[in-house]
């Protein structure tokens, strides 16, 4: 079964800079780090080579610095990485994004599953699951706890509101996967030295022969106009005391509220 | 967008007839043909196995704008209940709607739900687009994106409104990316540009740390998922009616890829739904194991409220994920929201800080939640929590 993953290397602080000419992140200077939750679409992906045979391939689109979370992904068990860099696809809102993962699914060609993680942590949208699997044409299963394959079926158990929902498509289809799917492996040093040394495939958008327009600010429908730190909302008042005295004062403050229903 | 036929390649296998929801398919001579009900929804091109019939969707910013009007709300409901991000939407739509000086429009789909329209009108809704079909009783990607797209193709709504819960997050961005429409996740704010008209979409990003405001200025309908928990509804007013619109389509089962294999209600503790609350008690890391959640129901309970709980105790397998806050959980906005054991990352205060009154108790002064609690308490909470408690239980 050959699987790709799809990865995106996201800042690991919460200390994020914007541009403020075009309003795009500036990702320089941040150090990064695989999108936390792609780890268990990896981990989903090796688990499922080593029950049914085949690849995991690994892509992400992004600047070249990109790359280092691809060689962690490799360091973790997969087989291949590609990245699709371009600065033309600087700036790509979801609709771009999924344009783009699907013509590098569409050249790599032979692909039975396409796995992703939830969300990113940065843009929290979850929307390119889903979009990549209409660029495709394919069925899709999102917030997936549990997955297995069998003749060519993949059988998802999804985490939904307040209930699961099994779940069973044909391949091929993209799957997203929560963070509760599974543990993701840590590489040993063997493997992370190797990965390093490793060659990544690097792709432009014409190597994909992909329409530049449908990629980056020209391909995006949506449009960052303004970014700010949300406001603060003021501390309040201090209770203090025995753990008796700060309990009365408390249930006291509570009763005034008017409430508690009981 | 546009639906294509590659007439060489069509074998007049009838997949795509079966397969389209308008009927609007047609085999002369072994090859298909589309009709004037063609709404472009594109579910033929899904069902083609011969490379036949192409959906074109690129996103190019030279859509006539002006040929678009009119907001519409998808409705989400389960097991004949509106889900309750559905009023929100409405309420917030209304306004909005009122500032266009459009109508107000609710989409619904499923089966044996026309008497639900009622519903729709109460809560603000002035015409209910209604299509039902046994194949879209039980929400699945595949058919709901079909029917929605043509609808919207169809009638060309500026704005489409979806909840962001997991459904609404399945389904937006798959019409989106079928309209090639600019789509806005998780929004907490809303609003209308007069001057441009606009759809302003604000939200976090960055697990909270950052806010953003988006427009699509150029592609249409205009897509926002929002926030459960945020908008207010109205009030509903049962004397309210409106137009139904019936949109007429025929499904067929064994066109729809995907099998519900079963549903499996989670366990609900016997306790208040966590968004419907007006009190949450919530437990987080300071608890330090499962057991000690008891402290957390036993308090709830005595102020009648529900149970929640930060990433951090949902993430070590202390309690189900349902009742967990924040941004990767639920958006909660209770008039009282009790905090025990949470240190209050940004990504826990993204689903609680609109709280009327917020009262936090850590071991840990430097705690950040104490920066928005109303009431900060630094002290132990397994001697704080079972005292207050008592307390309660006494007060009553």
């Amino acid at each position: 079964m050959n699987i790709v993953v799809c990865i995106k290397q996201v800042p690991e602080t919460t200390e994020v800079r914007v541009d403020p000419e075009t309003n795009a992140l500036i990702r320089e200077g941040v150090a990064s780090i695989i999108n936390p939750v792609d780890e268990n679409a990896i981990e989903a992906a090796l688990q499922l080579r080593e029950g049914h045979g085949g690849t995991v391939t690994v892509i992400t689109m992004g600047p070249p610095q990109a790359e280092e979370a691809l060689r962690q992904a490799l360091a973790m068990g997969a087989d291949e990485a590609i990245l699709l860099s371009d600065p033309a696809s600087r700036g790509s809102d979801t609709l771009a994004t999924s344009y783009s993962l699907a013509e590098m699914v569409r050249k790599i060609g032979e692909v039975d599953l396409i796995l992703c993680g939830k969300q990113a942590i940065d843009g929290d949208t979850g929307q390119v699951g889903p979009g990549l699997a209409e660029r495709l044409g394919i069925p899709q299963v999102t917030f997936a706890i549990e997955l297995s394959v069998e003749d060519g079926k993949l059988r998802a158990k999804r985490v939904l509101d307040d209930f699961f929902e099994v779940l069973e498509v044909k391949l091929p289809a993209v799957v997203t996967v929560v963070k509760q799917a599974n543990d993701p492996r840590h590489p040993g040093m063997r493997n992370v030295l190797k990965a390093k040394r490793a060659e990544i495939t690097t792709w432009t958008l014409a190597d994909l022969e992909a329409d530049p327009k449908q990629s980056g600010f020209d391909g995006s429908p949506t449009q960052v106009i303004r970014v700010w730190p949300p406001e603060k909302r003021g501390g309040g008042k201090k209770i203090e005391g025995t753990s008796e005295e700060v309990a009365e004062e408390l249930a006291q403050a509570i009763k005034e509220m008017d409430i508690a229903a009981g | 967008m546009a639906v294509r036929l590659i007439i060489d390649n069509c074998t007049g296998c009838k997949l795509c007839l079966r397969a389209c929801p308008y009927g609007a398919i047609d085999i002369i001579d072994d090859k298909a043909q589309f009709d004037d009900n063609c709404t472009q929804c594109g579910a033929c091109a899904a069902s083609c196995t011969f490379d036949a019939i192409l959906l074109e969707t690129s996103y190019t910013p030279d859509v006539d704008v002006d040929q678009y009007r009119g907001l519409w709300v998808v409705a989400e409901h389960l097991h004949d209940q509106f889900r309750r991000g559905t009023f929100e939407l409405l309420g917030e739509g209304r306004r909005l709607a009122d500032k266009l000086g459009v109508e107000l429009a609710a989409v619904l789909l499923g089966e044996g739900v026309a008497d639900m329209a009622k519903g729709l009108f109460a809560h603000g809704a002035d015409r209910v687009y209604l299509a039902q079909d046994p194949v879209l009783a039980h929400y699945r990607t595949g058919p709901y994106t079909d029917v929605l797209s043509g609808m919207i193709n169809q009638h060309k709504p500026e704005i489409v409104l979806v909840s962001a819960t997991p459904q609404g997050r399945d389904l937006a961005p798959r019409v989106a990316a079928r309209l090639s429409a600019g789509l806005t996740a998780d929004c907490t704010g809303l609003d209308i540009d007069d001057e441009e008209r606009l759809l302003v979409q604000t939200r976090p990003a960055f697990g909270g740390n950052l806010m953003a405001t988006i427009i699509s200025r150029h592609a249409r309908p205009q897509m926002a998922t929002v926030r459960p928990g945020v908008m207010k509804a109205l009030d509903p007013d049962p004397s309210r009616t409106g137009e139904i619109v019936e949109i007429a389509v025929h499904l067929d089962e064994r066109s729809v890829i995907a099998k519900v294999v079963e549903t499996v209600q989670q366990e609900a503790d016997g306790q208040v739904n966590l968004q419907d609350a007006d009190i949450i008690v919530s437990g987080g890391r300071g608890l330090g194991k499962p057991e000690h959640f008891a402290l957390i129901r036993e308090l709830a309970e005595a102020l009648g409220g529900a149970v929640g709980a930060s990433r951090a105790a949902v993430d070590a397998g202390w309690i189900p994920a349902y009742h967990q806050v924040g941004q990767t959980g639920r958006t909660v906005q209770p008039k009282l929201y009790i905090a025990c054991g949470i240190s209050g990352a940004v990504q826990h205060l993204a689903g609680m800080s609109t709280a009327d009154c917020i009262v936090a108790i850590n071991k840990d002064p430097a705690a950040p939640v104490f920066n928005i609690a109303t009431y900060s308490i630094v002290g132990d909470l397994f001697e704080i929590v079972p005292a207050l408690t008592k307390k309660l239980r006494e007060v009553r």
